[in-house]
């Protein structure tokens, strides 16, 4: 069962500019895959295609089968609610405290409010925050905001994660607990797709790696290369 | 749907609290709607009453039919059946010439007059006293009547009564225009208010559709805050009006009582009173609505 699949996606914007090639790549449901290229490769984009964030200009996006670009609009909220989102500029929201920002996936599902603060909590135990719960988001350090991200993303059981660059501005100790983090989810069977242009923290980390480069798959097109 | 109706709760207690969070100016926003509202709904109150004051000043409108000198009681009887089944009819009563004369003998200084004529004038006549608030179905009935044989003359007391429902139509026309106006005006406030709200919460409806909320889910509590407003904006409008009353009754009681009446200003049943606070929410919410609306217009979604 693919998680994801790319076929022959390209995407230009209003501008001109043309972010992704032909791209094809496919990830298998239960990978831990990495998106990797240089700054402006088309990572954030693709990883944009997938919530339906950014529309492909040709070619399928399909999540779990489902063709992301014929959806309805009224459909997208439903399709992201599957998701776990991490954006590269975190999108916290400071004027609510930890564990309300992590409150927030769970109340746009209808979750019961006891059943969600119980989840909100089950979740910032499992990324070492719970004792930050009442805390504001600007008082964290920038790993610990990585993590708190990481809670909102997951607290709704999505059964893929994607993150955009999430240790792009953290030292190598806090991107380390960040990786073991994201390493512990895949491991009880959520799909990880992580952009990153690390090298270093791909290599590190072993897992399967797409690469991009100017707008191309060059390197880790997974089943759909094998196909 | 559990779900959904949890939102609304919990949407409606968040914009409550977000109204007391803020006192001075939710305190200004529902002042400037209630000041707006009040002047519809005191016009309206007004006109009421003077609806009401004009029915105990007048009564009913009635209907006189007379019959030429030489009908017979079986003429009168025909007229009679006509109005038995006319529409708008509330009773009617035969009055002979003979009572009629009598009834002018009683009269100061109408003995003498009579007395010189020799004979009674007067002719047999009917008197029908018709349901209010018709004049044109009056006036049908009365050109029915005319068309009847035997019948000389048929006196509508109807100019008065159709100069009154044309003032009153008027008056409830003016008002529909200033509660049209004013209404426009309340839900630019509630959207503009709204709009405030919304560039303060920016982020975290960015962030709410991003991970998967529904347009009618980010909407929600603006919605509920507007019709809060609202509804506090017509209670205010009420308040105002009811206490305008209480200052104006002293003097209208004092009036009316030299008038032998015991009138005073009411306000409309509570049934109208709360459609009108209803009106109120509305409004509220639709500006509300169409803010937010806007916000999305402005904002597609990512």
């Amino acid at each position: 069962m693919l998680a994801v699949q790319f076929t022959r996606v390209t995407k230009r914007y209003p501008d001109g500019f043309q972010a992704l090639r032909d791209a094809s790549f496919a990830i298998e449901a239960g990978e831990f895959v990495f998106l990797t290229g240089h700054s402006g490769a088309g990572k954030t984009t693709a990883l944009r295609l997938i919530p339906a964030i950014e529309r492909a200009t040709s070619g399928a996006v399909l999540v779990h089968g489902q063709n992301v670009g014929a959806l309805r609009d009224a459909a997208i909220p439903y399709l992201r609610r599957g998701l776990g989102l991490l954006f590269q500029d975190q999108k916290l929201l400071h004027d609510r405290n930890v564990v309300e920002n992590v409150l927030l996936p769970l109340a746009i599902c209808g979750e019961p409010p006891r059943e969600a603060a119980r989840r909100a909590r089950a979740a910032l135990d499992k990324v070492g925050l719970r004792d930050r719960e009442r805390a504001m988001p600007i008082t964290l350090s920038g790993g610990e905001q990585q993590r708190l991200c990481i809670a909102r993303a997951v607290v709704a059981r999505p059964s893929l994660l994607i993150a955009d660059e999430p240790t792009a501005n953290l030292d190598s100790e806090a991107a380390a607990g960040v990786m073991e983090i994201f390493r512990s989810f895949n491991q009880v069977g959520v799909t990880v797709l992580v952009a990153t242009h690390d090298a270093a923290l791909v290599e590190r980390f072993g897992s399967r790696a797409v690469r991009i480069d100017h707008g191309r798959i060059v390197a880790g097109h997974g089943a759909l290369a094998a196909a | 749907m559990r779900a959904w109706l949890r939102h609304h709760a919990q949407c409606l207690v968040a914009a409550l609290r977000r109204l007391v969070r803020t006192p001075v100016a939710s305190a200004l926003n529902v002042l400037a709607i209630g000041v707006a509202l009040a002047l519809p709904l005191g016009a309206w109150v007004l006109l009421g009453n003077a609806q009401r004051l004009a029915g105990e000043a007048h009564g009913d409108p009635q209907l006189s039919v007379f019959l030429a000198p030489e009908a017979t009681r079986a003429d009168a009887s025909r007229v009679e059946a006509a109005l038995a089944g006319a529409p708008g009819v509330r009773r009617h009563r035969f009055v002979p010439k003979e009572e009629a004369a009598a009834e002018l003998q009683r009269a100061e200084g109408m003995r003498e007059i009579l007395a010189t004529l020799g004979s009674n004038p007067l002719p047999d006549a009917l008197v029908v006293d018709l349901a209010p608030g018709d004049p044109d179905a009056a006036q049908r009935l009365a050109a029915e009547l005319r068309k009847l044989p035997k019948v000389a003359v048929v006196q509508l007391d109807a100019l008065w009564l159709q100069r009154l429902e044309a003032a009153l139509r008027l008056g409830a026309m003016a008002v529909g225009v200033l509660a049209a106006l004013l209404g426009v005006g309340m839900v630019a406030v509630t959207f503009n208010t709204i709009r405030q709200q919304i560039l303060t919460q920016q982020a975290e409806i960015e962030v709410s559709r991003l991970i998967g909320a529904t347009d009618a889910f980010v909407r929600r509590p603006f919605v509920h805050q507007g019709a809060v407003t609202g509804l506090a904006g017509g209670l205010v409008a009420l308040g105002i009006v009811a206490g305008a009353l209480y200052a104006l009754n002293g003097e209208v009681s004092r009036l009316s009582a030299t008038y032998a009446s015991d009138f005073r200003l009411a306000l409309p049943p509570a049934a109208d009173l709360a459609a009108l606070l209803g009106f109120a929410s509305a409004l509220g919410w639709a500006g509300a609505y169409l803010s937010v609306s806007s916000h999305f217009q402005r904002t597609p979604r990512e």
